[in-house]
């Protein structure tokens, strides 16, 4: 029988080794597995290459991480925000390196990464900085970018509901990179606010497929979340 | 002279939006734009973190943590709205499937060039979010922003200094002085405050302006 259940974020993380490249979902704060990511910080891994669209707010999360000193290495979007401190200090003292990427180009190298194409030429960031140096073409007219594919040894995502096998139906706004980054990824790891019995979650709404899960986690919901669900 | 506020300048771009179109609006000035949408138009908007059919804020204590809009602030779902991942949501700029984008600028050139991520000081830290994705794939930009900078330096410029967000790409220019068409002539006033002279609205420009044939039309 397969069963994709691990026990805690602890055993969820075990195996994250120094210096492995980590894709963390979320948009902010909503969809950010932060039980997994407080467990990242007890595991104690270094060096870290986090994938995530922004570097983390307030004090919690990936901004913990971050301030842990674990994380060599940003992938991102948009790391500047009101209270992106811990990001914008260890940015100023030279002790992260930034690769800021297009919100649009970020999601899509994720993607290419998890169709397993070689790379993909995009219109988006042609005649900016954040493309200067790379390869450029005229298809049809138009103008674009090769942009090579993000991978990670590791996916730390959050979904709402999934089964033993790995299916996944995320809630609401939270869904953002999860399901690119859960195909991304060696090892993909989902915490989930409920387990449900295999064949509960209607198959015509499965979001992620299990083929892209290697463990899940059940997280029940800390969130205050308004009407009945 | 009277100068458009920000509430009037949004309900002015707010006023161009036809029924039916597929929206979305840049954080800071542009997100004003959804308090003036006119009430009997249906206009889908988009926020680029997964929502079409974004709604208004919703009522205090009713705030979900997984229901925000690009700005990271609370939102609500219209009836008849939509969930979707980060591939499908920039496919839908990408893909020119998004009608209309409305963003905030910092520069804008007279060839549509927009520069609106990055001042490129060197103690600032970059970050740039999906402008560019916007900027490049909406199939109409317009840009909503003051004329002229606190100090008094013209916005719209022959050659922007900022590092851009995109290349000719920018269809139509709302400021608190003007409307501005980006035309393959050049810069074509389409409507002025009341009060402003076009010699004058011309001075607090870097770019030549041409009067446009449309003035006062929709």
């Amino acid at each position: 029988m397969i069963d994709k259940q691990v026990s805690s974020p602890a055993a969820a993380v075990s195996d994250v080794f120094d210096g492995a490249t980590v894709m963390i979902g979320g948009f902010g704060n909503a969809g950010m597995p932060a039980e997994l990511i407080d467990a990242l910080i007890a595991h104690g891994s270094k060096g870290l290459t986090i994938v995530n669209n922004n570097a983390g707010n307030g004090e919690t999360g990936l901004a913990a991480l971050l301030k842990a000193g674990r994380v060599r290495k940003i992938v991102c979007s948009f790391p500047r925000q009101a209270d992106s401190h811990h990001f914008d200090a260890l940015y100023r003292a030279g002790k992260i390196e930034l690769e800021l990427v297009p919100q649009g180009n970020l999601a899509l190298r994720i993607q290419a990464a998890g169709a397993g194409l070689g790379a993909v030429f995009t219109p988006t960031g042609y005649g900016t900085v954040l493309a200067e140096g790379k390869e450029t073409r005229v298809i049809d007219g138009r103008h674009y970018v090769l942009e090579y594919p993000i991978s990670a040894d590791f996916a730390l995502i959050k979904a709402h509901r999934g089964d033993r096998w790995g299916n996944l139906v995320y809630r609401k706004a939270a869904r953002n990179f999860g399901p690119l980054m859960a195909a991304a990824a060696k090892c993909t790891v989902a915490q989930v606010d409920e387990v449900a019995p295999l064949g509960a979650l209607d198959p015509e709404v499965i979001v992620t497929p299990g083929i892209f899960v290697n463990r899940v986690v059940s997280v029940p919901g800390t969130r205050n979340l308004p009407g009945a669900e | 002279m009277k100068r458009f506020s920000r509430e009037e300048l949004a309900a002015r771009v707010a006023s161009d939006i036809p029924e039916g179109s597929y929206v979305n609006l840049g954080i800071g000035l542009p997100t004003l734009v959804a308090n003036f949408l006119p009430k009997d138009r249906e206009i889908f908007l988009q926020s680029e973190n997964g929502l079409l059919g974004m709604g208004p804020a919703p009522a205090k204590g009713e705030e979900d943590p997984d229901l925000i809009n690009a700005g990271k602030q609370p939102v609500t779902l219209l009836t008849g709205g939509a969930y979707f991942h980060h591939g499908d949501s920039f496919a839908m700029m990408r893909g020119g499937h998004l009608d209309i984008c409305v963003l905030g600028a910092f520069q804008v050139s007279e060839t549509g060039d927009l520069a609106n991520w990055h001042t490129g000081a060197p103690d600032a830290i970059p970050a740039v979010g999906g402008a560019m994705d916007l900027a490049t794939g909406a199939r109409h930009v317009y840009v909503m922003m003051d004329h002229i900078t606190k100090t008094g330096e013209a916005k719209i410029v022959k050659k922007c200094t900022y590092p851009l967000t995109g290349i000719a790409c920018v269809d139509r220019i709302y400021t608190d002085l003007a409307v501005i068409d980006v035309t393959r002539e050049g810069l074509e006033v389409v409507e002025m405050v009341e009060g402003l002279a076009f010699e004058e609205l011309q001075r607090m420009t870097a770019a030549p302006l041409a009067r446009g044939d449309r003035k006062g039309a929709r």
